[in-house]
């Protein structure tokens, strides 16, 4: 037991200097704020830089046209890089969500052995690749045996990209989610997988959204793996099996290129690429994410539903 | 369940001239290395509530888990023993664990109703997951099980509402109601009112008295209060082994055993 004495003692050994402590508190304050304005000013800054250098090169043409011919009058459009961007981001998204959600659930779900250990490790050095060497092993695979650069490399190659984030921030999801939940399953005699699809994974949808975007994010900006895989064009999609362009691709061969026009139509390309994630992000955010509770409440106060 | 309908226990009959719904035989459990149950034998009786009470730690709730085959699911679980559902051993390879846990409901300690589900999904859930589509049954069943959970009367106007969005009290009874839902035979409780209010536990109790007439009950408390008010059986376990069984009046009253005594009478605990 402890003596009223030896609690007295002990009591001294606090520190009542409160004055210093709040200074101490509101410096604290001070410094987070001041680390969020240091971390806000660039992303700012580009949002303004871009628009700002790029704004003279956004007409509907330019959305809509091919590319002229480099060094002409009419510099075109960046029509076939945006419909480009968005097919490669779709076909990617169609093999890297369901592989790299699946394998997020085998690791957190049935990965707690030797086996999964491995995979674990793998998919994190994967998730440091440079980019570069994904697209030449897309390039060797796929490119050099079928023998032309096609749709398929390219979404292969940023599949593979994707692949390492899916799966790791599902895994990271759904091991959040309390383990009561699957037990309550378990318990009503729900079949384990069902378990797993319906109550697991639909508590981790946030997550689990989250960590597509950032892939479909990170993917939408890559231009390394493309380079290699699906070359660029100046035409809109034919055929899957053809070259293709793309926004990151067009880029970084309009800004390369030796004239201010072209340059410019640099800037509003990379405008419009990130306008393009950023509605993205926005859209589905809200389709999977809006707060249904809030929207029945308002739904409720209209009198639609009861 | 016709058949076991004239089964109700009459006071003064030896607990062995009864035919049981649930036999558990040598059980032992542990997890992690740590032995939990220790070759713990246990009737239950049809339509009766069974209590097992004991200090924290002595291997009630892995003794309940083992009854409805959700120990396994723990990591590093081993077991040994035979559970017999009328008759048939739970145990035997020849038998799907799912179908069995069908028949045995379980509620647990804490509220855990699903998160993203109305109130109406969390009882109908079972039911949907386990093939059930006709939308007439399961509007049924989720009335009907409300009712005996005691919470339609408080939840029928918001059936949409999510099931997070209800009070604790609430929430546990509509965990409750989730279990009946897939029309158990058998229910599980692992201190099903351990975190709620009095009023709460006492309309849960409530309940029970109601469903007693139907189920076969395992409550697991550590309220021996509780135990004396909702219970005909008590079991105490105590550091793995089951100490002392019987009839609830006679283990607190007349307890045959010197810790099974101490232990009711609070002297530890």
């Amino acid at each position: 037991m402890i003596t009223p004495e030896q609690r007295a003692e002990f009591r001294k050994h606090f520190r009542y200097n409160v004055g210093r402590r709040l200074v101490l508190d509101k410096i604290v304050k001070g410094v987070v704020f001041s680390c969020v304005i240091v971390a806000i000013v660039p992303l700012v800054a580009i949002l303004v830089n871009v628009f700002s250098n790029g704004a003279a090169a956004l007409t509907w043409n330019f959305l809509t046209e091919i590319p002229g011919a480099v060094g002409s009058d009419d510099p075109g459009g960046i029509g076939p890089a945006i419909q480009g961007t968005m097919v490669l981001i779709g076909m990617s998204s169609l093999i890297g969500v369901p592989v790299g959600v699946m394998g997020g659930i085998f690791l957190s779900e049935y990965g707690n052995n030797r086996y999964g250990r491995t995979v674990r490790f793998f998919n994190d050095v994967l998730a440091e690749f440079p980019t570069i060497v994904i697209g030449v092993f897309a390039f060797v695979l796929i490119v050099l045996t079928v023998g032309n650069f096609s749709v398929w490399a390219g979404s292969f190659a940023l599949s593979i990209v994707m692949l390492p984030i899916i799966m790791r921030t599902t895994e990271e999801s759904l091991k959040l989610v309390p383990v009561t939940y699957r037990e309550a399953g378990h318990a009503l005699g729900i079949r384990r997988y069902r378990v797993i699809f319906t109550i697991v994974l639909s508590s981790a949808k946030n997550g689990l959204v989250t960590g597509i975007l950032l892939a479909v994010a990170r993917i939408a900006g890559e231009t390394a793996p493309l380079v290699f895989t699906i070359l660029g064009s100046s035409q809109f999609i034919s055929d899957l099996n053809g070259p293709i362009d793309a926004l990151p691709l067009r880029i970084w061969r309009l800004s390369s290129l030796p004239y201010d026009s072209a340059v410019t139509q640099g800037w509003g390309a990379a405008f419009i690429l990130i306008i393009m994630v950023l509605s993205i992000n926005i859209g589905v955010r809200y389709i999977f994410l809006r707060n249904k509770e809030k929207t029945f409440l308002k739904f409720k106060k209209m009198g639609v539903a009861s | 369940m016709m058949e076991t309908a004239t089964k109700t226990p009459v006071k003064g009959v030896s607990i062995d001239d009864v035919k049981y719904k649930l036999i558990a035989e040598n059980i032992s459990a542990s997890y992690d290395g740590i032995v939990a149950v220790k070759n713990v034998s246990m009737k239950f009786q049809d339509r009766a509530v069974t209590a097992l009470i004991g200090p924290s730690g002595c291997g009630k709730t892995t003794f309940l888990r083992c009854l409805n085959r959700m120990h396994e699911l723990t990591k590093n679980a081993t077991l040994t023993g035979k559970v017999l559902l009328d008759g048939e051993d739970l145990y035997s390879t020849k038998v799907d664990p799912i179908i069995n846990r069908r028949k045995i409901g379980m509620v647990f300690q804490k509220p855990n109703p699903f998160p993203t589900m109305s109130i109406y999904d969390n009882v109908a859930c079972g039911l949907k997951l386990n093939g059930v589509k006709d939308r007439k049954i399961l509007d049924e069943v989720v009335e009907g099980c409300l009712k005996m959970a005691s919470l339609w009367n408080e939840v029928k106007n918001d059936l949409k509402k999510p099931g997070m969005s209800l009070s604790g009290g609430q929430q546990q009874r509509l965990c409750i109601a989730r279990a009946l839902a897939i029309q158990p035979e058998v229910l599980l409780m692992d201190e099903p009112a351990s975190a709620l209010d009095p009023i709460a536990t006492q309309k849960i109790e409530e309940m029970i008295q109601e469903l007693k007439k139907e189920y076969t009950i395992i409550i697991v408390t550590h309220n021996m209060q509780q135990a004396t008010r909702v219970s005909d059986y008590t079991g105490f376990m105590y550091l793995g082994d089951l100490v002392e069984f019987g009839e609830t009046k006679q283990i607190f009253e007349n307890p045959r055993n010197e810790i099974t005594a101490k232990y009711v009478q609070g002297q530890f605990g």
